[in-house]
Formats: C-alpha cells, structure tokens, sequence
C-alpha cells in the first residue's frame, strides 16, 4: 500500500466514527470533553454551530453517530452521545450573547423558504449573520415544522423547541405562518434571489382499498395527521381500543400518544416479523416499557363495521420466507385473526406531494414524480429553486434536514453571489499536539471502564396521564460526567512520523489492543490478512508509514484503537504523537 | 497526568486452548525507559506462554537486579516470582527447582547481572543442567545503574559517554557452550518472529536452555558506535537459519522447500523446524556450534538463532537422583522411613 496520506482531511476525520457519521458533522468528542470540564455553554455552542437544535437532538436525534461510535467496537454499548447533547443543552447559561450578530444593512438580497421545518430554519440560521432578508411561509402556527407537530411532547417539551426555534427567527426572520403555499409561479413571481423548498413529506399513506374503509372511516387516522392534531390540541381523546398499524417511528409515537389520550387496550400491529420493524431500537423499547404489545406478522385484510361504526380488523397472518439469494417475502399462513377495536392509526408511511408546483415552471420531476435535486448543491433544474430536508429525497430526520440545509444555504449564497454552486468550501482542520510533558497530556488519555449510563424516566403511571409531561430525565450533572468520560476522544489522532522510527517495537509491543504492525508492505488485502489481529473491517482504513530502514512498514488498524496515547507514551523518540484534529465543516459565507 | 494501561483487548483477539486471553498473561505497566529492548522481550515471553498454552501459576519467574532483572514484574502477573539479590538469580532458581520441578522456572538477567557478579553462579549452573530457561538481556551496560560498560560491551564500543571500551567482551553463548549447556541460541529483541519461537522451544527443552537476547538499552547504549544499539545490531545480524515452532498434534501448513529445512522432534512430540542457510552445520554439535559464532564475529557479525541444541543431557534431578515430587509434597511418612528402616541401615554400617 501507499503511505496514508495525512494532510488529506477526510483521513482523520474518518477515524472520528461519530463525527463523520453525522450529518452535520458534529466535533462530538470535542464537545464531550467540554461537558466532562463542566463547560456546557461551550458545549452547547459546538453543537449550535453544527447542528441548530441542541436541546431538540440532544432528546429526539435518530443518532446514526451511537452505531457508527468506536466504543460499541470495544465493547457492548456505544458512548450516550445523543443524551450527553441534552446534558448540555439543560445545563447551560444564558448563551445570547453568543448567537451571531445580524447585520443591519443588508446585502439586498431576498431569499423565501417554504416551509418551517429544520431544513428552511437552519437556511435562515445560516443566511440572516450574512446579511440576507428571508420571508418565512408555513401553514402551521408557529415554526418548526414536524417538530412540532409530529414528535410528541412527552419526547420533546414545547419550550425546548420554542427556545431553539425562537433563535434563528429572533434574527429577523420575516414569518408568513398559517399560509399554504398553493403556486410555486406565484412565489417565483415575487422576485427573490432564491426559493428554498423544505416542505418536508407531509402525507400520509392511506389504505384506500381495504374493505371497510370508507364505512368506518370516522375512527380511521393517518398517523401523522392525528399526531398533528393532538399536538395542536384539536384532538384530545381517543377509543378505549386502538390499533396501531405500521412498525416504524410514527406508530411508535401514536401508540403512546394513544395511550395518554385515555387507550386502554392499543395494540402496535405490525406485518413484518418484529425484528425488521422499522423503528429504531430505543424507540421500541420505551414503547414497550409503557406496557405496548406488538402483533409481528399480521397483514391488514379488511376493517370491519356496524352500522357505519368501525368495529374491529381482520389481519392474515403470515410468515417471512427468504429465497434463494436472501430476499425476504411474507407469504400468507391461511390463518386470519380478528382484532376489535374503536379507533385505527395508520403510520405506514409518509409521502412527498408537490401538487402546487406547476410542472411547466423549469422544475425537472423524475419518474416517481419527484423534483430533480442535485446531490451536492441540493439545486433543481431551476437555478434559483433549492430543496432540502425530507421534501428532497423522501422522510429522513432532524439532523439530516439540518444537514441539507446547511448544503443549500452554501449554495444560495454562492449563487446569489453568482458564483459556481459547484465549487464547495473546504471544511476548516486544525491538527494539534497534544503533549504537554512527562506522562502528560492535554486530554485525559485514561479509558474509563464506565458501562453506559441508563436515562432516568419519571414514574411510569404519572407519565401516561399527561400526554406534555417529558417520559426521561436526562443525566443529572455527574452521571453526564461519568457518560462523557467513556468517550475514547477518537479525534486525539496517533500520528506516526516515519523518519523518527527506530523500529523498538515499543509502541506495537504496548498497544493494548494490537492495533500496531511492523511488517512488509503489501496490498491491502494481504495487509488485513497479515496483521496481528486480522483487520476484519474494511470500513475502518489501515495507515501505512512510509518505508522504514528495515524496508518494513508501521500499519496501524485503525478499527479498534482506544487513543489511549499508550504508542506515543512509550516511543522513545517522538515518532508517535497524539494530536487533535478539529474539524468544522464549511457553512455559508465561507470563502471557497 | 495518566500512565494506566486500559483494561480493553482487540475483541477478535480469542482466548487459548485453556480458556486464557492474553491479558491473563500479561503482567504491571513497565516502568523501563520509553523504548527499552527489554520491554519488547517481555513482550516475547507473553506472546510464547500463551500460545503454548501454559498456565500461569505453574510458572516461576526468577531474576537478580538491573532494568533486566525487573522486566519479571511486568509479564506473567499470575505466576510465581522473585527478585533475588545481585547475580545471584541461579543459585535461588537452584533452591526453587530442586524443592519443586514441577514449575517452570524462567530465569531473568542481564548481562551485567550474569557476566560480571553473577558469573561464578552463571558457569555453575549451566554445569549442573539444572531445567530451566536462562534469558539474559544482553545490553553492553549496566542499565540501571546509568550505562556503565559491562563485560559483554564490545572492544571499542561506545555508549552515550563516548568513550570506547577497552576490554574485550564475553560472549555469553560461547561460555554456555563451554559449560555444556542443552540448548544455546542468540536472539535479538527486535526480531520477535525468531525470538518467540526460539522461547517456545527453551521452554520445552528439558534441562538448561540458554539464550543471549541483544536489547538495546535506548537511554544509555543506543548510539551509532555502540554494537549493542539497533541501528548497529540491525545491520550485523547473521541467523544460522530461521526458525519455527511447531506445537505437538499440529499440522505443519507452511511449505518448506525441499532439502532446505530441517524438523527437530522436541521430546514433548512438538517440532522445530529449522530453514537452513548457506552456512549450515551440525546443531548438535559444540564443535561446529563454536567454529560458526568464531567466524560470524571474524566477519564482524552476530551469530543469531538457534546455535546449539542437544536435548540428551540428563538434568540436575536425574543426574543426582532426587524425588519427583516437590518438597512439599511429602508427608512424614516419606521423609521418615521408621525404625525398621533405622534399624536395617544401621546393621548395614555395622
Ligand atoms: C411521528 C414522527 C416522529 C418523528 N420523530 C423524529 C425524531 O424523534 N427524530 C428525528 O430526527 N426525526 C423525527 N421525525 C422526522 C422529522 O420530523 C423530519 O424528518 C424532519 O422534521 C424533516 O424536516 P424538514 O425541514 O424537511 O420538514 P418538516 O419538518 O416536515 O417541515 C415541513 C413544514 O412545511 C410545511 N408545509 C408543507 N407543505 C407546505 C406548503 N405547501 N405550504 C406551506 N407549508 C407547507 C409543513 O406543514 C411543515 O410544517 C419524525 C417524523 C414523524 C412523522
Ligand atoms: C551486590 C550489588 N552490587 C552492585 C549493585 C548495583 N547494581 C545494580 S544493577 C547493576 C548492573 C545491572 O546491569 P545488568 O544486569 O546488565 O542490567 P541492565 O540494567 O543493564 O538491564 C549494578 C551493578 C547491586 N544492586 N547489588
Ligand atoms: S468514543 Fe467518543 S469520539 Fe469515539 S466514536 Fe464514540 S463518541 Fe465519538
Ligand atoms: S492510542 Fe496507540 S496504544 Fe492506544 S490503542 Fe491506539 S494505537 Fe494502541
Ligand atoms: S536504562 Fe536502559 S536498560 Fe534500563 S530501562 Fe532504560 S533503556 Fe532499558
Ligand atoms: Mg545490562
């Protein structure tokens, strides 16, 4: 292999799992240690800057960061990651004085963003410090979008997101609330510099076929509709039996609703087997710790009624078969189960609808009817129309919407410079060493044994009898501590100089978890198959020195490594160091 | 301020036969210089004692005193051990062997430890054959006490003072040669991949395997004109072959050429099997053994590998007809045979 070459950013930042792994790209362990020092305002900033909604994620994120985290490598659990975010958010000062000025000469240029979500907030967050006018449009009330109307308050208390919504539009943001959008020509005819469409996914999939459907549909929901309407307080109760359909997010937040809204028996009913229910794991269990049981393998055949009242389902049952190349197909049993019940939510899906944009305003649509959105700059075919967030590429998350509408604010405000939108801005690095003498260092290199914390909930009963009281607690300032210190710092990052080498052996001999090889070059897969410990996965890269004097070379299996700071520690002549490397992604205004 | 070693292994990296990770292997964080070649002997002994499957507490550790001497703390924190006095390692490794040889007892020093106060212990108990395995850690100098030339320092050979030294050097392997020791084999502990099979292969001999390890001492000896520093050592090395160790049972999977290597059956069923170089000669041979170190130095190398080995020496117990159960062992019944037995001896002297 060629040596690694360092200087390239997305080497190191590869190695720091959880960063690279959101979105966003969140310096997560930098922030860790500012919440381990008892720093949190500091703390919160970092991820203000990165991700928007602090306080929102820290409760609520899909946290595609605590599977990617090095420490579920290591051992059973990844590092609390998601919840150390909270702990940051609720112990923080007042942080005003550190949001961004806002110019008040502005740069003349008008951008409008349709939709309030997190996508079009973040847009506005990212645009209004530069000096742009942007004019706000949602049908809903107040801003935040599915924030606000779709996870509930016993996940995500109103006042944490009215503080971390209220940030960006105490910017200045002009708000158009309570308007639907119905023409994208007429919005084109208002003459901004550019539109942004962050009108996420808002309908919900239907079972329109199904016998009964139409005779009972007064207790027949959409998921997402009845969620919105319990969150805006039109609807406040719901039958004494309700069925869930649907495995994923959604019907884990109707079940639970349903239950604070006086549901005695709801039942989750799901036609897959219950291992491949789309939601995520924790979001499973904290339904299933509120006493929820879920029916696997019942496919919805018809909904019956008396007398126009919805009166039960009938499921056929079914069984996952897999063919030969591992498909997986669920063939019917001939078993048929009849549930009764007095309301149905339907959570089996959201779809993108864009039925007022006109089709003959220069907006490409592909085969699936949805708008041509390019990848990287998030431009469609109309060069000043952007789209992010879910109403890009179909139902995501918080922190993807927020990601996108970073993307797209670098875009607008390369393109209302008229610039190239193509040619990105290059994330700011910083590598640092960390030595401050003798067995010290600037991190604590100690790898704590901790396993993960367990959030505390409030009692179980007192929970489901108010739909706004928030279900967790959140860690109290030392189970934060004790959580932060199971982070490995990750972005302490072991750099080798090959020159310095002596070849002791020292570090490889130290290394607790034989990350360190002295060996002869080879292809990669040679390499893998050579090491001390086989370097089984591939996502993680192997650094390669250059060749050292006995024509050997150091290959580190990045996999694995604790950043313990041990290979440094015990090399004789500093061709090891521990250095940190601090990664902000690029955000608009940033000259490319 | 950290200097704690994780308590975290490799999760791919499995426990042994007997159910032991390496962990149960390992012993204290060193305490030596950053760089110590010793550290990377420890290293070596670790790596063997888990691989050949060897229950810790069945092990003693034995050493006398220098940075070498102390590497005991930092392997094998399960087994027995002690830190005796100033070359004087054997004599207790003696005392411990005969009272039970039922452990394994790996002796520990360094080359001042062995060549300057310990030698007159050194020569006798490679004389005795007593079973076990004796590893000096060979750096020119006296570690601890803050590099003094030792008298395995080369003629000429400069430390971190710079000033040669004028005496010519012992060479250890030549002296255990001399003595009639079982096994002798140098090693270098920058090439784990000989040295570990050649530790695997003393732990089996029965009897006294000797091994002379090259191990730069980073802080005191480790400079272009030492011919202990790695950069010198590195250079100089000449190995008589390289070397593999086959365990008992198992099936050799690498491909040896034909008529170039040779398979050394260990009395246990394991193997050694030995990639000859050009310079082949009679392993079991002391002749041929001193003629090879003689003229590897002539040219101005270092023989290295396994020089010697003949596992047909009978050891200190079967040479003076001791017990075979340990010392402890015996009830007083065995150590006092009753008046019967006085009575018959007696009438035997009459
Ligand atoms: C029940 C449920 C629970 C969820 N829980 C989580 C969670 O815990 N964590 C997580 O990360 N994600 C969660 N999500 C997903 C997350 O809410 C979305 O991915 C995210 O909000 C998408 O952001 P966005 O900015 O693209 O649009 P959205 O948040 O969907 O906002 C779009 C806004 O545009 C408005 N709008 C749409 N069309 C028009 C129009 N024509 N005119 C005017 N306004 C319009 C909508 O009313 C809405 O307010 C959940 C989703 C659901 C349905
Ligand atoms: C009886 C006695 N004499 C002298 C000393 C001082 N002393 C301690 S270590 C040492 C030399 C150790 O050299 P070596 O065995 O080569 O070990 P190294 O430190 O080089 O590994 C000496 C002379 C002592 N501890 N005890
Ligand atoms: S251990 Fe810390 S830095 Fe490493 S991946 Fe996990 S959270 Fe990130
Ligand atoms: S920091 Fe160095 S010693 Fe520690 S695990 Fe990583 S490579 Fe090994
Ligand atoms: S002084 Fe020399 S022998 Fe002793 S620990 Fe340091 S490097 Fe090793
Ligand atoms: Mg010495």
């Amino acid at each position: 292999m060629k040596p690694t070459d360092t200087k390239d950013p997305e080497y190191f930042h590869k190695v720091v799992d959880c960063q690279y792994a959101c979105p966003a790209h969140t310096p997560v362990p930098e922030y860790i240690r500012l919440i381990a020092a008892g720093r949190y305002n500091d703390a919160y900033m970092i991820n203000w800057q990165s991700n928007v909604f602090p306080g929102v994620l820290g409760r609520t994120c899909d946290r595609p960061c605590e599977p990617a985290c090095r420490r579920g490598r290591v051992e059973e659990e990844p590092v609390a990651i998601c919840r150390l975010k909270r702990v940051a958010a609720d112990n923080k000062t007042d942080i005003s004085d550190r949001l961004p000025a806002i110019p008040t000469e502005k740069n003349g240029k008008k951008i409008a963003l349709i939709g309030a979500g997190p996508a079009s907030l973040t847009v506005a967050r990212d645009l209004m410090p530069l000096g742009y006018e942007i004019d706000l449009y949602d049908d809903q009330h107040k801003g935040g979008g599915f924030m606000r109307s779709q996870i509930p308050s016993f996940r995500l208390p109103e006042s944490v997101l009215d503080e971390e919504v209220n940030y960006i539009l105490d910017m200045g943001v002009v708000t158009h609330f309570k308007q639907h959008v119905t023409s994208m020509r007429d919005m084109l005819a208002k003459n901004y510099d550019a539109v942004f469409v962050g009108t996420g996914a808002p309908r919900g999939r239907d079972l329109p076929n199904l016998p009964g459907r139409q005779d009972g549909d007064a207790n027949i929901h959409i998921g997402i509709d009845w969620l919105a309407s319990v969150a805006f307080e039109h609807t406040h109760k719901v039958g004494k039996k309700v069925l869930v359909l649907g495995g994923g997010n959604t019907a884990m937040d109707c079940c639970r609703t349903a239950i604070r809204l006086g549901g005695e028996d709801v039942r989750v009913v799901v036609r897959s087997p219950k291992s491949d229910m789309k939601a995520s794991p924790w979001e499973i269990e904290d339904a299933e710790h509120e006493d929820i049981p879920m029916y696997e393998n019942h496919n919805p055949k018809a909904f019956l009624t008396e007398n126009g009242r919805l009166t039960g389902m009938v499921f056929e049952k079914v069984e996952p078969v897999f063919d030969d190349n591992g498909k997986r197909s669920l063939v019917p049993t001939g078993e048929e189960v009849t549930m009764a019940c007095d309301d149905v939510l339907m959570a089996i899906g959201q779809l993108n609808s864009f039925p007022w944009i006109e089709r003959d305003i220069g907006i490409e649509f592909n085969d699936w009817d949805m708008p041509e959105v390019d990848k990287t700059t998030f431009q469609t075919s109309l060069p000043n129309v952007f789209v992010g967030g879910d109403a890009a590429w179909g139902p995501e998350n918080v922190i993807t919407a927020v990601a996108h509408g970073h993307q797209a604010a670098i875009s607008i405000d390369l393109y209302c410079r008229g610039e190239s939108t193509a040619q990105r801005p290059a994330p700011e690095v910083n590598l640092v060493s960390q030595k401050m003498g003798f067995h010290d260092w600037l991190y604590d290199a100690h790898i704590s044994d901790d396993e993960r914390q367990i959030v505390p909930l409030i009692d179980k009963q007192q929970a489901i009898g108010n739909r706004k009281l928030e279900v967790e607690k959140g860690f109290d300032a030392l189970q934060g501590y004790d959580e932060a210190m199971r982070c490995l710092n990750c972005d302490v990052q072991t750099v080798f100089e090959t020159d310095r080498c002596i070849e002791c052996d020292a570090c490889e001999d130290i290394c607790p978890v034989d990350c360190i090889n002295f060996i002869d070059n080879d292809e990669e897969a040679n390499l893998r198959e050579n090491l001390k410990v086989k370097a089984t996965n591939t996502d993680q890269d192997l650094y390669v020195s250059g060749e050292l004097k006995t024509k050997r070379v150091m290959v580190k299996d990045e996999n694995v490594c604790l950043h313990c700071g041990l290979c440094a520690e015990r090399c004789p002549t500093g061709a090891w160091d521990m250095q940190k490397f601090l990664l902000h992604e690029a955000t608009a205004g940033v000259k490319s | 301020m950290t200097f704690i070693r994780p308590n975290f292994r490799h999760p791919e990296n499995h426990t042994n036969e007997i159910g032991y990770s390496i962990k149960n292997y390992e012993g204290a964080l060193s305490t030596l210089c950053a760089g110590c070649g010793h550290d990377s002997i420890s290293a070596a002994i670790i790596k063997s004692c888990f691989e050949l499957n060897l229950e810790p507490h069945k092990i003693a550790k034995i050493s006398g005193i220098g940075c070498s001497s102390k590497t005991p703390t930092y392997f094998l924190g399960k087994a027995h051990g002690f830190n005796s006095v100033h070359g004087r390692m054997p004599s207790v490794t003696t005392g411990a062997n005969m009272a039970n040889r039922d452990l394994l007892y790996i002796g520990v020093s360094g080359d001042g430890d062995t060549a300057s106060i310990g030698m007159g212990q050194f020569a006798h108990v490679v004389r005795r054959n007593l079973n076990m395995v004796y590893l000096v850690m060979n750096n020119g100098c006296y570690g601890l006490t803050k590099g003094q030339d030792s008298a395995t320092a080369d003629k000429g050979s400069a430390g971190k003072k710079g000033v040669p030294s004028v005496f010519d050097s012992i060479d250890l392997c030549q002296l255990a040669l001399q003595l009639g020791a079982g096994m002798v084999a140098r090693s270098f502990s920058g090439d784990k991949q000989q040295l570990v099979p050649l530790i695997k292969a003393a732990i089996k001999h029965p009897g006294f395997a000797f091994i002379d390890v090259i191990s730069p001492c980073v802080t005191f000896n480790n400079t272009p004109a030492s011919t202990k520093g790695y950069e010198w050592v590195r250079d100089h090395l000449e190995a008589t072959g390289t070397i593999d160790f086959i365990p008992e049972k198992s099936e050799i999977t690498i491909d040896y050429p034909a008529g170039s290597s040779r398979q050394v059956q260990l009395h246990d069923g394991s193997e050694l099997v030995l990639q000859k170089n050009a310079n082949d000669y009679d392993l079991s041979s002391r002749k041929a053994a001193m003629n090879r170190i003689e003229s590897v130095k002539e040219a101005g190398n270092i023989l290295t590998g396994l020089i010697y080995h003949n596992e047909n020496q009978g050891d200190t117990h079967a040479s003076i007809n001791t017990t075979q159960r340990p010392l402890n062992a015996l009830t007083e019944a065995d150590l006092c045979p009753g008046s019967a037995v006085l009575e018959q001896l007696n009438a035997g002297l009459r």
